[in-house]
């Protein structure tokens, strides 16, 4: 025996007990691993937002289109290096309920801007300029659906339609988009911008948004002030900002997710340490006599301190490495159904950690307070002779 | 008083305050017990005799006075040197046995013995002689709920003596069992006493069980009278 026995002896000598606080704070960490998953997804893209490059988009909002000629004069500007641009084709495969994120692009321009995040073979990026019909399509994508290079896939469209009134277009595979960062997801789809505008029925020479590199993060500022001054009192006015600032304006969108995530889990967490504290103190009271005796036979105050401590971590541990499991499990069963929406969804290292140090800081504050109890207790007292 | 006592009270005060009333239980108290002596301590009751246990076990402290044990001054020690000398020392015997419920007997005896610098198998060495002695060695793997009183109060005594304490300290020992269940745990003590030399000091309202000890120390008015039962 050591006294890891004695703190699991103690922890499931009333079973029931143990077993509802450990499933409390199994539910707690459940939520807490699956929300974290939610948040550090909506923010991997500000995350991997590049400091150098900036986003125009419409200054109504992002749904709004530019004009295709905005696209050669910011490329005039002074500052800034490179610019592509792309538009939303809101497409699907064969389905409307198969949604699927689908750009156009200018192929070089794009390929050159994004070079940092994605691995595009040679041969396929010769073959993306090359070939008026070519897709690029994110190694996610082509996992789902099994596409390969040479395959031909007709993609539709919920916006566009074509002149002749087709919803759908032919696209060649000629390459598959592997990411060069952990983070970044691939579940998209590349086609030419070209060939998109020739063959749609509106909104022709009309693109997205705009995203440029400067040639220094130090001259962002100038350049943002230069293109929105530029497209001032026009009829289609810009709003430019730092890709960071754009994809944190984008998820914003969708609620402040980083404030959900901690008023969920505080209110978890402060209603667990309240059932587990006036738990775990109840329980120490009622083996007051034992601990008397522990004293008695010359354990010190300290061992016994360590012992009731001992007991709380061990439960939190339990509990929340348990509810981490399930919300790996979780996030691993919903990554693929939720790809178009939360994509790269999963719990990381990162959360891992933060979760066992939320453990062992649950552990000591619901400890604390009865462990302080015991190291008090006077032997006689607690033996009922003094 | 032998120059050679294991135990030594010299001029012991202790009292309490019960409201605003302050209650002496000893006043200058002295007593020596020498080495592999069997001391019955009998009185009314509030008369001290816990309290002398108590203080001998160094968990309740003197007001005034000196204790010593095994040349060891244990009066004005502190919580941690007592908690020490204790485990060192000391093995306590009680009336209700308070043997941890979820532990095994061998664990329960074990318990002292994780106090000291033995590998686990010197520790199972010394558990199993200890259940040897008090007869128990089949039942090392048994729960306290599934033995007797009796039983329980053996695996006790078991737990007293596993770290090879100077002195027993037996609080109403057979209070709590029927007489010849108390006989028994009697007899264990006394081959203790006699057969390996324990100093026992057993507190006890019952003459019969004071009869097995050596001598018999009456407490009243926070003084000794010695007393011979078998007189």
């Amino acid at each position: 025996m050591n006294d890891f026995v004695l703190v699991f002896k103690n922890l499931f000598r009333r079973k029931l007990r143990a077993g509802l606080m450990i499933f409390s704070i199994f539910i707690a960490f459940a939520i807490f691993g699956v929300l974290a998953s939610f948040e550090r997804a909506f923010n991997a893209g500000q995350e991997l937002a590049a400091a150098d490059r900036l986003v125009t988009v419409n200054k109504i909002n992002f749904t709004q289109p530019l004009p295709y000629s905005y696209y050669g004069r910011i490329a005039g500007m002074e500052g800034v290096k490179r610019v592509t641009f792309a538009n939303w084709f809101g497409g699907y495969y064969q389905d409307p309920k198969q949604f699927l994120i689908t750009f156009a692009v200018e192929p070089r321009s794009y390929m050159d801007v994004m070079a940092e995040e994605f691995d595009i073979a040679p041969d396929a990026q010769a073959a993306f300029v090359r070939t008026r019909t070519a897709a690029l399509v994110g190694e996610t994508v082509a996992n789902k659906y099994g596409w390969k290079v040479g395959d031909r896939v007709p993609l539709s469209s919920s916006i566009f339609s074509q002149k002749n009134g087709a919803r759908s277009w032919d696209f060649d595979v000629v390459g598959i988009i592997k990411p060069k960062k952990p983070l970044i997801d691939t579940n998209f789809v590349l086609f030419q911008y070209e060939y998109f505008n020739e063959t749609r029925s509106f909104a022709k020479d009309t693109i997205g948004w705009l995203v440029l590199q400067t040639t220094s993060p130090a001259i962002n500022d100038k350049v943002i002030k230069t293109i929105d001054e530029t497209f001032a009192n026009s009829p289609f006015e810009t709003a430019t900002d730092t890709e960071k600032a754009f994809n944190k304006a984008f998820m914003a969108q969708l609620g402040n997710i980083a404030l959900i995530v901690t008023l969920v889990v505080g209110a978890a967490f402060v209603t667990i340490l309240m059932i587990v504290g006036n738990t775990m103190m109840m329980a120490i009271r009622e083996r007051s006599r034992e601990i008397a005796v522990l004293k008695a036979l010359g354990f010190p105050g300290g061992r016994v301190l360590r012992l009731v401590l001992g007991e709380t971590l061990l439960l939190a541990l339990i509990g929340g490495l348990a509810g981490l499991g399930a919300a790996a499990l979780v996030t691993t069963a919903m990554r693929e159904s939720l790809a178009n929406f939360v994509p790269g969804l999963a719990l990381n290292a990162q959360i891992v950690v933060l979760a066992l140090a939320l453990m062992v800081a649950l552990g000591l504050a619901t400890g604390l307070m009865p462990a302080v109890n015991a190291l008090r207790l006077k032997v006689a007292a607690g033996l009922g002779r003094g | 008083m032998s120059d050679h006592a294991l135990v030594r009270l010299e001029g012991v005060t202790k009292g309490f305050v019960k409201g605003q009333e302050s209650i002496a239980i000893f006043k200058a108290l002295d007593l020596a017990i020498p080495t592999g002596d069997f001391v019955a301590v009998m009185g009314p009751s509030g008369s001290g005799k816990t309290t002398l246990l108590n203080l001998l076990g160094g968990i309740d402290h003197v007001d005034a006075g000196a204790i010593t044990v095994a040349g060891q001054r244990i009066d004005g020690l502190s919580e941690n040197a007592l908690a020490r000398y204790r485990a060192a020392n000391v093995g306590f015997v009680f009336q209700f046995y308070n043997l941890m419920p979820m532990l095994t007997a061998a664990q329960n005896v074990e318990l002292p013995l994780l106090l000291t610098p033995l590998k686990k198998a010197q520790r199972r060495t010394h558990v199993e002689t200890a259940l040897a002695v008090v007869g128990l060695a089949d039942r090392a793997k048994h729960y306290p709920r599934e033995m007797s009183g009796g039983q329980q109060q053996r695996v006790a005594i078991a737990r007293a003596i596993v770290s090879d304490p100077k002195i027993l300290l037996c609080d109403e020992p057979t209070g709590d069992l029927d007489r010849a269940t108390a006989d028994e745990i009697l007899g264990v003590l006394q081959t203790l006493n006699r057969e390996l030399g324990k100093t026992i000091v057993m507190v006890t309202h019952d003459p019969a069980a004071a009869r097995y000890a050596k001598r018999t120390l009456h407490l009243d008015k926070g003084q000794f009278f010695e007393k011979d039962l078998a007189a």
